[in-house]
């Protein structure tokens, strides 16, 4: 019984783990084949079953000018983006969760569930709904196609998770901790910060994990908000694609734009795994 | 001289504190003792500033607190449930709040070494609070109180989520430690629902129920003289037992066939209706008693508690050694009428068993 529960209990990791890794491994094949090793049918193993080429990285690195489509640029658009609209929205978000958390706010029938929904409702909403007020906003502050308008915009969408997350977090902290603090000599901030904060760095790193995922990934509003000035790489990868598909650059690019997510997950993986993360609240 | 006058707080409809005025002296041991929900920790709170009343005044000497934020009363506070700074070391808690005082390092040092040997931590200094264990993180709590050496010390029920045997332990520590170091300097308050804690403890009592304060003075004359029926439940575990009764010459008529002759200091109660109470263990099992049907027993080692009945006249007996009863048993006891209490029928104690000797 105990066999064939292990056997099952493996059997199910190993199918989910080529389910998750095989489109990775596919990509990274195909983006070391040419023209022809993509069109003349299925083939996996490079050496074995087709001569590698670098011809899909190197098209990525070149100037549109020498005919190729250059993602270095739009990458560090999307870092520059994500970093920033996600840091400010955590600084921000933390702040605010903090004092949703803590402090009782009532302005007529608004309190503070509503206050909390309002920021959460942000995200409900599909986002066509917010992409004609969003490009008429921008558009009147001449910030339509730059960086700093992408921000903005991204503060909207990321703000939320972090506001949502961190109530959530700050509400599981025992108000005796910031009591205590206030008793032993802090003031309000000095209470956050010295006490509160180191105590919820799990919580921020949650939180900072989903900004940059969701600010990464995110393709619509860079699509609708930019044009040539400022490209983000997910717009990018999708401009690849043209009469003839080139598999082999979109492969590469696509693993381009994900390699920074998979670094920042091994990074917090580690982190969490010593124990730094966990139990830090009994 | 800690001074509170005409406390009151009322969240939504809910009265947390009722016309509350005190004097706490320097180097005096207050004991607040309640129920749950009595209002003590609110009263506490209210003492460090955690909690705003909507009416009343707080002082110290001469200085007045209301206003006064948090930080900048001078007060040190350990609560219920086990709190530190879960992100520092042992010696980093004690310290946490020296630092703020912006104190020197060399007096930093050798006020938590101090602390922490007090409390029994040596050795623990470089620990993580999740390291240790309920009592030792209570201990850190306790440290980082005493190290600071403020000039109001409450304890919130700082024992109560410890398990029975080390609650007995840290309770005799705790004594010492507060009458000893503390209390030369400062105004103590420990809030507590258990009465035998708060006996141990000694010093002064303040009986609190519904956000009030029932009555106030040293430990043992509120035991002997508790002000009302309510004071005499709180202060009893279990609680007194109070009867309706009926003075009749040379008796108190309670119910049916249920009588009790009337000892010599409660000569003076007058004929006609009043309360009688007594407690659990003015209560034994002898064979010319009244019989009386067992409700419930629960045996707790040395000593077993009777829930008893005799038509609607119940009460708790606590009679020494096992005594094997089983529900529905019927068994004879005697109520040592020498110990009985009188109170009116307004609740307020007529007399007491002790008048005569205090």
């Amino acid at each position: 019984m105990r066999t064939l529960y292990t056997t099952l209990k493996y059997l199910a990791v190993t199918l989910w783990t080529v389910f998750v890794v095989g489109p990775f491994l596919w990509a990274l094949s195909t983006s070391f084949k040419d023209f022809n090793s993509v069109t003349s049918g299925a083939k996996y193993i490079p050496w074995l079953q087709f001569e590698p080429s670098l011809q899909g990285w190197q098209v990525l690195m070149r100037t549109p000018a020498n005919g190729g489509v250059d993602i270095v640029e739009p990458f560090f658009n999307s870092v520059t983006v994500t970093c920033l609209a996600s840091l400010i929205s955590i600084v921000l978000g933390t702040l605010a969760a903090y004092a949703l958390s803590r402090y009782q706010f009532k302005l007529g029938f608004v309190k503070n569930n509503d206050i909390t929904f309002f920021f959460i409702s942000q995200r409900i909403m599909p986002p066509v709904v917010l992409s004609i007020p969003f490009f008429i906003m921008l558009s009147t502050l001449g910030l339509l196609d730059s960086v700093i308008g992408l921000i903005m915009v991204y503060i909207v969408l990321l703000m939320p998770i972090a506001v949502w997350i961190m109530v959530d977090f700050f509400n599981k902290v025992p108000r005796e901790i910031d009591e205590t603090a206030l008793i032993d000599g802090c003031n309000p901030f000095e209470a956050f910060f010295q006490v509160v904060l180191p105590n919820s760095i799990p919580g921020l790193v949650v939180a900072g994990m989903f900004c940059l995922i969701f600010g990464w990934t995110d393709f619509f509003f860079s699509f609708i908000l930019t044009f040539t000035e400022v490209q983000l790489l997910p717009v990018r990868i999708v401009a690849l694609n043209s009469s003839i598909t080139p598999w082999w650059s979109l492969s590469a690019a696509a693993l381009v734009s994900v390699a920074p997510l998979l670094i920042v997950a091994f990074v917090v993986e580690r982190f969490l795994s010593k124990g730094n993360l966990s139990g830090a609240l009994k | 001289m800690l001074v509170a006058n005409n406390l009151s707080l009322k969240v939504g409809e809910e009265t947390h504190l009722l016309d509350v005025s005190f004097e706490m002296k320097r180097g005096g041991l207050y004991t607040i003792l309640g129920r749950t929900l009595a209002g003590k920790t609110t009263l506490l709170k209210t003492i460090a500033g955690l909690v705003e009343p909507d009416s009343g005044h707080i002082t110290l000497d001469d200085t007045d607190y209301s206003g006064r934020p948090v930080w900048q009363r001078n007060v040190a506070m350990v609560y219920q449930q086990f709190i530190n700074y879960p992100h520092l070391t042992v010696f980093a808690n004690v310290a946490f709040p020296l630092k703020k005082q912006r104190l020197s390092q060399t007096e930093i040092k050798s006020r938590v070494a101090k602390a922490i040997d007090q409390v029994g931590l040596k050795g623990f200094e470089n620990r993580k609070i999740q390291e240790l264990s309920g009592g030792q993180q209570q201990r850190v709590a306790l440290a980082r109180s005493l190290a600071k050496a403020s000039e109001i010390l409450l304890l919130d029920e700082p024992l109560v989520n410890l398990d029975y045997k080390l609650r007995e332990q840290l309770r005799e520590e705790l004594k010492g430690l507060i009458t000893e170091e503390f209390n030369a300097q400062g105004v103590v308050a420990y809030s507590s629902t258990d009465p035998l804690e708060a006996m141990q403890l000694g010093g002064e009592l303040i009986v609190m129920d519904e956000g009030k304060i029932l009555q106030q003075g040293p430990a043992k004359q509120v035991f002997e003289h508790p002000a009302n029926t309510r004071v005499a439940e709180i202060t009893n575990d279990p609680s007194m037992n109070l009867w309706n009764a009926h003075r009749d010459e040379g008796q108190f008529r309670i119910a049916d066939g249920l009588n009790l002759d009337v000892p010599k200091h409660l000569s003076k109660v007058a004929a006609g209706p009043c309360i009688l109470g007594f407690r659990a263990n003015d209560i034994t099992v002898a064979q010319d008693g009244v019989g009386f049907e067992v409700e419930l027993s629960e045996i707790s080692g040395s000593e077993t508690i009777l829930h008893l009945r005799r038509g609607d006249n119940r009460m708790i007996a606590r009679v020494s050694g096992v005594f094997d009863a089983k529900i529905g048993d019927m068994i004879p006891v005697n109520i040592n009428e020498g110990q009985l209490y009188a109170f009116a029928t307004d609740s307020t104690l007529l007399h007491s068993p002790y008048e005569e000797k205090s």
